[in-house]
């Protein structure tokens, strides 16, 4: 049975911080099909098109039949554990500090046999759950799960090494005026955060919920203000060599599209509190979050962007909006390239209207701040890279895939 | 498909021989490139034969570590003009396969001498760079998992197979044991100092259930031998052994969740055939050792017990040069070194020398018949290549 | 008591320069820092939007710039210690030279007197300047002088953060003129303009008076200005100090964050 974690002492500052290490990231270009799964948190093989035959490891033809439909579908992630072993000697300065590491081989019901990472609480010759999990390169790989929850299962070390669990981590928040980044802060403090840092932009102004954010166990305030460059590294001078993971909740909801806002004032305030917000938020940050990947239990984890799924398609009603979400959505598939040398996960977590002032026009299905605050978590504990919450963000997400122009035409109708 | 009673239907190699067994001594590492160890061989084999490079109008290589190179670059580099040219990039499995394309090219004409070369470079840094790239599979599939290398792959092999067959450490430790053994008589070995059983089950674990002396050590070196015609062997006065049988598989059992049988159990029956020799008739055998359950696996599918008896077959036999069963008589690569690609030529180049009297160490009496088999390329989960040929002496 | 322009029949200029130097007139600032921190404006949050003060850094002796430093700026006209032109509001919006740029340059300098309402202010936040406040003031220091700033001193500057902002859940407290005593100040003293040290130079729930904003209506109207988060107002006399309030010269600018320097004479100021 795992072991729980216990908390973190406080960093001897004699003692040097590691350096992040990577597993290797190299990867063909068809089994970056199960990292896409990964990023997602589904399961998901390449399953023949013409004899169904499941194909692992990813292929360009079925091995079966030689069909080169091999499209990556969801598979029954059940097998067996058939052997394992513990490697005690690697050639790979990763692992190499990382071991012991047991790996072993997976009989899945489905068919292929997989060499898989273990989970310590999975023993030979038990059943087993396979997950796609991204390790520290950003890339796909399989780890072997329990068939059961076992207690305390997410403290296992080789889980850990691809999650990114708030438990016992330092959070910072960026913005707590916000009913988001409220919601936010209580779900951290929640899930064992050892602290959550919420940034408070012009603290001469009130803001609702103030006094019950200040209430919040492991909570603290601190000044931060998105939109100044000061501020921001001020504060990253401050408390970024003491924080984990970075959740931005910076926030700026207004209607109205190109033609029908009137001047720039707005566009500016949406560009400066989201675009550039974050810009500042990585450039004060980002340094200090990629050289603490590997620094322990607390070692850096993730940088989790908050976007509005109008990111990736023009909702015209919010039309200015959704360009300035659209800029932070590349923004942030940039810091994940520059961000990966540390092991640190950008984690983009989409969503539609909330419920909340900004969208007080708007029908529901409209999702609830706290809703968004357990989404984060989960997929913080989870490792996911991307995660759509709520019905909305599913919806735009499904349509999407299937076809961009009819979404484009629908939501500008 | 053949029974292993049936008359084989394919061509027998007659007048087909294997001579001038070459292996230049083994070096941990080596400042040394691939180039160089594959010029010292063919050097050797050239002066062996009393040639001149010019007369060579066959060449065949194998290496890991000649890149961007290939067969033919060594050509012009090593200054060859060979009519037949291959390039068997097929690790332990090149020996066996380099020979039995090598012989149907004399055996047909399209050249007269082939010489087969294997060598590879170890620079302190090589086999961990081959690990990652060695395949897409790998690259894809295993090296992300612990980079534990072929130990790792091993290890679940060799665990496998004992939960299934009951095989033990112990079992395992007296192959190696029994090799050191050999190995202390051939001057050629990297391991010089005697392994005792307890020794063996004391040793390091690298990835469990596989231990330090279940691993071989990567090092550099070269082995080649000459493919001729019996009349061309004995002009150039070269001792020589016949090539009576030889059989390839690829990707065998692919349905085998984890392997624990390789190709030759689908093709021994033409093998022996092909030879009209039977397991019993076979005096020696060198096996691809590059760790002990494969010794074991090969001991089953090669014919001398059944599936699943190899650990008794095992304890019932001193496996050392002089007794019941003479096993990779030079040591095999646990004791002398794996020289990359030269692996796969290290038990057939011995076998040569046990079959025409020019063994360098532990000597095989009376040895008529020899069996050296091959096995390699562990692209994802198991080796693909497996191989194996048998040899007589000249005068059988 | 009173200086007037006549009363200097030929202009000696260095000698009020060598006044300064000598210390004879004092130099007083009445700004505040213009910082990224310092409160601005507070705006229902669908209205536009006065943009604080921002300073990005071009290059500090980097590889942006080896051996200079210097920082690209941007605000709002309304940001920081600043001047209110007439065209800022709609009553002043069709009057002749009523942007910065136009306003004539003679105007940026004029004499000052101080009234201080500072204890009435830290007794209640929402406290409202009247007439009467002014006539008391009057009789202590004789009628104000046509033309001239009138400036609140109400301590305010000395606060800082949510104590100088004050903003509750009905907006911002902080005090300033009531609707009366701005039109008696235009219409019966002709006053240049009007200096707070407060955001703003009406008072924080001014948009609850009538008319909503009186200082910016009644002022602005008439053409004159407003000189808004001054500081160090304690440190000037009641009368006899002359400010010298010269914001940027933005075309159709409505107004600037400036630098306000007050002159003191020594003896004035002892007195």
């Amino acid at each position: 049975m795992t072991e729980p974690l216990s908390r973190p002492k406080r960093k001897d500052p004699l003692k040097k911080t590691r350096i992040p290490l990577l597993p290797q990231g190299t990867r063909s270009r068809t089994a970056l099909g199960l990292t896409a799964a990964a990023a997602e948190g589904r399961f998901q093989l390449q399953v023949c098109g013409d004899c169904a035959a499941v194909v692992y490891p990813p292929r360009d033809a079925c091995p079966r039949c030689l069909s080169a439909s091999l499209p990556f579908c969801d598979v029954d992630n059940r097998g067996t554990l058939l052997a394992e072993t513990t490697i005690r000697t690697s050639t790979d300065v990763y692992f190499r500090e990382r071991m012991p590491w047991r790996i072993g081989t997976v009989l899945l019901d489905a068919g292929p046999a997989i060499v898989a990472h273990l989970h310590g609480d999975l023993r030979e010759g038990e059943r087993t759950r396979l997950e796609l999990k991204l390790d520290k390169s950003g890339q796909a790989i399989v780890i072997a799960l329990p068939a059961r929850d076992t207690p305390n299962m997410a403290d296992d070390p080789q889980w850990r090494e691809l999650t990114c669990d708030p438990k016992y981590r330092r959070v910072l928040v960026t913005d707590g005026r916000t009913a988001v980044g409220q919601a936010m802060a209580e779900a951290l403090s929640q899930a064992g955060a050892s602290i959550v840092f919420v940034g408070v932009a012009d603290p001469w102004k009130p803001f609702p919920g103030e006094e019950r954010l200040r209430k919040l166990e492991r909570v603290e305030i601190v000044v931060l203000d998105l939109t100044d460059t000061i501020s921001v590294n001020e504060c990253a001078g401050e408390f970024a060599p003491r924080v984990d993971i970075l959740v931005n909740t910076a926030e700026h909801v207004r209607t109205g599209g190109i033609v029908e806002r009137k001047g720039l004032t707005v566009a500016r305030e949406e560009l400066e509190v989201r675009y550039l917000g974050l810009m500042r938020i990585a450039q004060a940050f980002g340094p200090v979050l990629r050289a603490r990947g590997a620094d322990g239990i607390n070692s850096a984890a993730a940088f989790v962007n908050l976007v509005s799924v109008f990111a990736l398609a023009s909702w015209p009603a919010y039309g200015a909006f959704s360009a300035t979400e659209a800029a932070c959505l590349s923004a942030a598939q940039s810091l994940r390239a520059e961000l990966r040398p540390g092991g640190v996960k950008v984690v983009n977590v989409f969503f539609g209207p909330l419920e909340t002032e900004w969208y007080q026009a708007v029908p529901p299905p409209k999702l609830a701040p706290s809703a968004l605050g357990r989404a984060v978590v989960q997929a913080l504990r989870q490792g996911l890279e991307d995660v759509f919450v709520g019905d909305i963000a599913e919806d735009i997400r499904a349509r999407l895939a299937v076809n961009p122009k009819a979404l484009e035409r629908e939501l500008g109708s | 498909m053949a029974g292993p009673r049936k008359a084989s239907p394919r061509m027998p190699y007659d007048g087909v021989v294997v001579g001038a067994p070459v292996s230049i001594p083994y070096r941990r590492y080596s400042t040394n490139t691939a180039h160089w160890w594959v010029g010292r061989a063919v050097r050797e084999v050239v002066q062996r034969a009393g040639l001149r490079s010019s007369d060579i109008d066959g060449f065949s290589l194998s290496s890991f570590t000649v890149g961007p190179d290939t067969a033919i670059g060594l050509t012009q580099h090593l200054g060859l003009s060979p009519r037949w040219l291959d390039h068997v990039p097929l690790g332990g499995a090149s020996g066996v396969v380099a020979l039995r394309r090598a012989a149907r090219a004399v055996q047909c004409g399209d050249a007269e001498l082939v010489v087969c070369v294997a060598g590879d470079t170890n620079q302190v840094d090589s086999f961990r760079r081959m690990l990652s790239t060695f395949s897409r599979f790998a690259q894809d599939a295993v090296y992300p998992y612990g980079s534990g290398g072929p130990n790792a792959s091993f290890a679940l092999i060799t665990r496998n197979y004992m939960m299934r067959y009951g095989a033990t450490r112990e079992d395992f430790g007296k192959i190696c044991v029994a090799q050191r053994d050999n190995a202390l008589h051939f001057p050629h070995a990297l391991m010089k100092k005697k392994l005792t059983l307890d020794e063996y089950l004391g040793a390091r674990p690298i990835s469990d259930p596989i231990h330090l002396f279940d691993c071989v050590m990567p090092c550099a070196g070269a082995e080649a031998f000459v493919v001729c015609k019996e009349d061309v062997a004995r002009s150039l006065g070269l001792p020589a052994a016949r090539l009576l049988a030889t059989v390839e598989r690829h990707n065998a059992f692919p349905d085998d969740p984890i392997q624990y049988r390789g190709g030759w159990a689908m093709d021994i029956g033409e093998l022996y055939a092909m030879a009209a020799v039977t397991p019993d008739d076979v005096d020696f055998v060198q096996t691809y050792d590059d760790y002990p359950v494969i010794c074991m696996m090969q001991m089953e599918d090669l014919g001398f017990c059944g599936k699943g008896e190899g650990p008794d077959f095992v304890r019932s036999h001193t496996l050392t040069a002089d007794g019941s069963f003479p096993h990779n008589t030079s040591g095999g690569q646990l004791s002398v070194g794996q020289a990359g690609a030269a692996g796969g030529f290290l038990g057939l180049v011995e076998t040569v020398r046990q079959l025409t009297g020019e063994a360098l160490g532990a000597t095989v009496p009376d040895a008529k018949v020899g069996l050296a088999s091959g096995f390699g390329m562990i692209n994802y989960d198991r080796g693909l290549a497996s191989g194996a040929a048998l040899l007589a002496g000249g005068q059988a | 008591m009173t200086t007037t322009a006549n009363a200097i029949a030929s202009p000696d200029l260095l000698a009020f320069a060598g006044a300064i130097a000598a210390g004879e007139i004092e130099v007083v600032d009445l700004t505040h820092t213009l910082s990224p921190d310092f409160p601005t404006i507070v705006m229902p949050p669908e209205l536009g939007q006065c943009a604080p003060f921002r300073m990005e850094e071009v290059s500090r002796y980097d590889e942006r710039g080896s051996a200079w430093y210097w920082n690209n700026i941007s605000m709002g006209e309304h940001t920081g210690t600043h001047f209110d032109a007439p065209v800022h509001w709609i009553s002043g919006k069709d009057l002749p030279e009523n942007s910065v740029d136009t306003i004539p340059v003679a105007n940026f300098i004029a004499p000052a007197v101080v009234i201080d309402i500072s204890q009435q202010s830290a007794a209640n936040a929402d406290y409202e300047l009247t007439v009467a406040d002014v006539e008391a003031w009057e009789i202590l220091h004789g009628r104000i002088p046509p033309r001239s700033w009138v400036l609140l001193r109400t301590d305010w500057s000395k606060r800082s953060g949510r104590d100088y902002v004050n903003m509750r859940e009905d907006g911002q407290h902080t005090p300033g003129p009531c609707p009366e005593v701005v039109r008696f100040l235009v219409e019966q003293r002709d006053l240049h303009g009007l200096g707070t040290e407060t955001i703003g130079t009406d008072a924080g729930q001014a948009f609850h008076f009538n008319p909503p904003y009186p200082a910016h209506f009644y002022m602005h109207g008439k053409g004159r200005y407003g000189l808004q988060c001054l500081a160090n107002l304690d440190r000037l006399p009641p009368t006899g100090a002359v400010i010298l309030a010269a914001p940027l010269k933005i075309r159709r600018g409505s107004g600037s964050p400036l630098r306000v320097l007050a002159l003191v004479p020594r003896a004035e100021k002892r007195a």
